[in-house]
């Protein structure tokens, strides 16, 4: 890729002049970016092109979220995470609680390590799902990547995904070329995704020349789906009604391992290194990228004045049900693992199944009109327990 | 494919060819494979237009593309950033978008070969290779610009100005935005008599002089359209942003919006010949201060004033009214009369409203190959026709459409 001269005309302007205004700022992004830390990165790129600008682009543009605590970057190329460490190790830490610059991150999807997760109550859990992302080696990520790079991924993805066979045997649907009825499937089954309307994606130019080279492949089952194109490379997601989260997980890890393997012989494996485990486009989902959970009705539980703090100490968090920017609905949560780097898959869908049997138990406790005081558990902790610090890492 | 070419030079020219001839054969494999793998390579990235209905999905060719796609700016602006907008955006059936932007003065010049054809078709058949732009702003020559008030309501002109050495919105840093910001600001502070004013800095502006400027209804928002935000007009909002006005409230600038300044002239009432003076005056006088410090405008003869959008090239100009016309509107020969007069309608709320209550925002349709003097007159002209088919269809006489206007061409 050519010299970024659109960076090196930038470099006649001062960083005073250059640095961006963040007094009315809160994400992580913010809190980190000193000018000294600005003046250092500036002048780089990576080989791609991508600067430090297009790093907090979408930083800049969304100062803060009502929800969540935003973190205000991207990466746009599995490079960026090197070049541009100054900036992102101390996001990374911030956002994954301490997780520090020599640390290693354990990648363990063999499911078989999972203990218990096939018998949350079908009452209470109405579905369970896994979700993660992965980025393909030799392409460029979503804010940065040129349509011909898209397509080559989209092209790449088909070829492995049209390989699976028995419960993984599925089809792709193009986003440019389903037709009508298609279309209207993939609504009703909760699996067609729009395009990003959230500025924070918009302003970091994930949703350029849409609808080109994105699509949806899912299995016949509908249980196993991937997204091409959106966020990330590839979106995987595991899914079904009811509780068995066990089945979920299982899919997810041995779909995942088939996929993997296709790209590897084609050359272009997934990103990954031993400190940040799957590099994704937002430094929030390294690690596992896994979101692993569930909808649950928990209309007494959420309304206790502890629940909050029961759900930290889980290390879970809550949505609504439509996603990441909704409320809750009828007492239905979306209930997650909170963290992604820093402990494995198997650690992390663990602690949902744990913790969400135990808080349906709490829910069924409340429903008699007894207490829970004795049940409210004690903070949960990723790392060996054999640690000295015993930092929530 | 590349490989047999590679070869192919090889192949021949050592059984058949003389030593001379094998050196330009080889020569020749080279230039057509670079051609082909340069080509492969483009047509791998030429984005796909088959919905699109834009004046930059109507004149991209893979050819042209394929050109284009390695060039840039001196400051690093290139193709696929200035039709990025176009991309994401393909249009709608009936209006016609340009779908495309400039990232700075020279992307007029680097990408000519798509930017000339959709500026010919845009303004209806500017040649900007062989016509010139007149530039006219001695509002002097103007007669009949006073309205009949009871069907003018009010009367406004705008136009946009670009200082010459900062890039364009789409592609302006933060350094560059501020500092359009500051020889602007710098510059107004030197106006005096009617048009002595302030300046509201997005940023800074107080929840009260926030609120005055809504009802003022001088105050712009981030933009929000796509056409806008997928072209990187609204990064860093609002910083370096903001509105200045004179006291009087009748000479008004936007700075770093969609343009690095646009400027606005108006008032109540039907009194444009007095808006359009004060508008050529304001505008002389400013270019005059940013002259003073070493800046001008970005201008030349065969484009006009240079702007973001290519629909807002050479005079930048548009003249327009708010006016009553309940009878006329309902005419079925409204839109061809409104057609003959170079005229365009739009609802009170701006380029994407509807009308209200019978009252219309009437402007020239025109932006390059005339003056602003021959677009404003144009204006008058055509307004004061609309309004005598107004009183006419009030007395029961029936109206003629007029004769089409002649273009420049």
């Amino acid at each position: 890729m050519t010299k970024n001269c659109h960076n090196d005309y930038k470099m006649k302007f001062t960083t005073d002049e250059e640095f961006p205004d963040l007094s009315l700022h809160n994400n992580h992004m913010a809190k980190v970016l000193t000018k000294e830390i600005y003046e250092k990165l500036r002048s780089k790129s990576t080989p791609s092109g991508f600067t430090v600008d297009d790093v907090i682009q979408t930083g800049v543009d969304n100062p803060g979220h009502p929800f969540i605590m935003t973190v205000g970057c991207v990466a746009g190329d599995e490079e960026s995470y090197e070049v541009f460490k100054e900036l992102l190790d101390p996001v990374i830490s911030d956002r994954h609680g301490g997780y520090k610059p020599t640390d290693k991150h354990k990648t363990d999807l063999n499911f078989e390590n999972l203990k218990g997760g096939d018998d949350l109550d079908p009452n209470y859990v109405l579905s369970s799902r896994v979700r993660t992302g992965r980025s393909i080696k030799g392409f460029t990520l979503p804010p940065h990547n040129s349509r011909g790079e898209r397509r080559a991924i989209q092209n790449l993805s088909i070829e492995a995904l049209s390989s699976l066979e028995g419960e993984f045997k599925g089809k792709y649907y193009p986003l440019d070329g389903m037709t009508d009825a298609e279309q209207e499937q993939l609504i009703a089954d909760h699996f067609l995704f729009d395009k990003p309307v959230s500025p924070l994606l918009t302003c970091a130019g994930m949703a350029r020349d849409w609808p080109d080279a994105r699509g949806i492949w899912h299995n016949d089952n509908k249980t196993f789906l991937v997204w091409v194109n959106e966020e990330d490379h590839l979106r995987v997601i595991s899914m079904q009604k009811g509780g068995n989260m066990k089945e979920v997980f299982k899919r997810f890890c041995v779909g995942l391992q088939k996929i993997e393997e296709i790209f590897k012989k084609h050359n272009h494996g997934f990103m990954w290194n031993e400190h940040l485990g799957y590099i994704l486009t937002c430094p929030s989902n390294l690690g596992t990228g896994l979101r692993g959970g569930v909808h649950v009705k928990l209309p007494k539980l959420s309304t206790h004045a502890k629940f909050e703090e029961i759900l930290t100490r889980l290390r879970l968090q809550k949505r609504g049900t439509g996603g990441v920017d909704t409320a809750s609905v009828g007492g239905v949560f979306d209930i997650s693992n909170a963290d992604r780097l820093g402990s494995s898959e198997v650690e992390q869908v663990q602690l949902v199944v744990d913790g969400v049997k135990l808080m349906v138990e709490m829910e069924k406790k409340l429903e008699k009109g007894e207490s829970i005081d004795g049940m409210i558990p004690a903070q949960k902790f990723v790392c060996d327990p054999q640690e000295e610090d015993k930092s929530i890492c | 494919m590349p490989f047999l070419l590679q070869n192919l030079s090889r192949l021949v020219s050592c059984h058949f060819l003389p030593q001379e001839l094998m050196g330009l054969l080889d020569l020749f494999a080279k230039g057509v494979l670079f051609f082909i793998s340069h080509f492969y390579l483009c047509s791998s990235e030429y984005p796909d237009l088959r919905q699109h209905n834009n004046c930059m999905a109507s004149n991209l060719t893979p050819a042209i593309y394929a050109k284009l796609c390695d060039k840039t700016t001196p400051n690093g602006y290139t193709l696929d950033q200035a039709i990025q907008t176009g991309v994401d955006n393909p249009g709608h059936p009936f209006i016609k978008t340009v779908g495309m932007v400039a990232g700075d003065e020279e992307s007029y010049e680097v990408f000519a070969d798509l930017l000339d054809p959709i500026i010919k078709e845009r303004h209806n058949g500017y040649d900007p290779c062989v016509m010139k732009h007149p530039t006219d702003l001695d509002s002097s020559k103007i007669h009949s610009g006073q309205f009949d008030d009871r069907y003018v309501l009010s009367s406004r002109v705008r136009t946009g100005r670009s200082i010459r050495g900062l890039s364009l919105p789409p592609a302006c840093t933060r350094a560059e935005r501020r500092e359009v910001e500051r020889v602007v600001v710098d510059a107004l502070a030197g106006l005096k008599g009617d048009l002595t004013g302030r300046y509201y800095s997005l940023t800074q502006m107080t929840e009260k002089e926030q609120q005055q400027l809504i009802d003022d209804h001088f105050l712009f928002d981030k933009p929000v359209s796509p056409l806008l935000t997928c072209a990187g007009m609204a990064r860093d909002w609002p910083d370096a942003r903001g509105i200045w006005h004179n006291n009087e409230k009748t000479f008004l600038i936007w700075i770093n919006e969609e343009d690095h300044t646009r400027v606005i002239s108006m008032e109540k009432g039907g009194n444009m010949k007095r808006v359009f003076d004060r508008f050529c005056r304001g505008l002389k006088e400013v270019e005059r201060l940013i002259q003073e410090r070493g800046w001008e405008f970005m201008w030349n003869e065969r484009l006009g004033y240079i702007l973001t959008c290519p629909s807002n090239l050479g005079t930048g100009l548009r003249a327009g009214v708010h006016v009553k016309l309940p009878l006329l509107s309902k005419d079925p020969r409204f839109s061809k009369i409104l057609d003959n007069l170079r005229l365009q309608k739009r609802g009170t709320g701006g380029v994407d409203t509807a009308a209200v209550g019978g009252v219309f925002d009437i402007s020239n349709l025109d932006r390059l190959g005339q003056s602003e003097v021959q677009l404003v007159q144009t204006v008058v002209d055509g307004v004061n026709y609309l309004i005598e088919c107004e009183k006419r269809l009030e007395r029961g006489q029936d109206i003629k459409v007029p004769p089409p206007i002649k273009q420049f061409k």
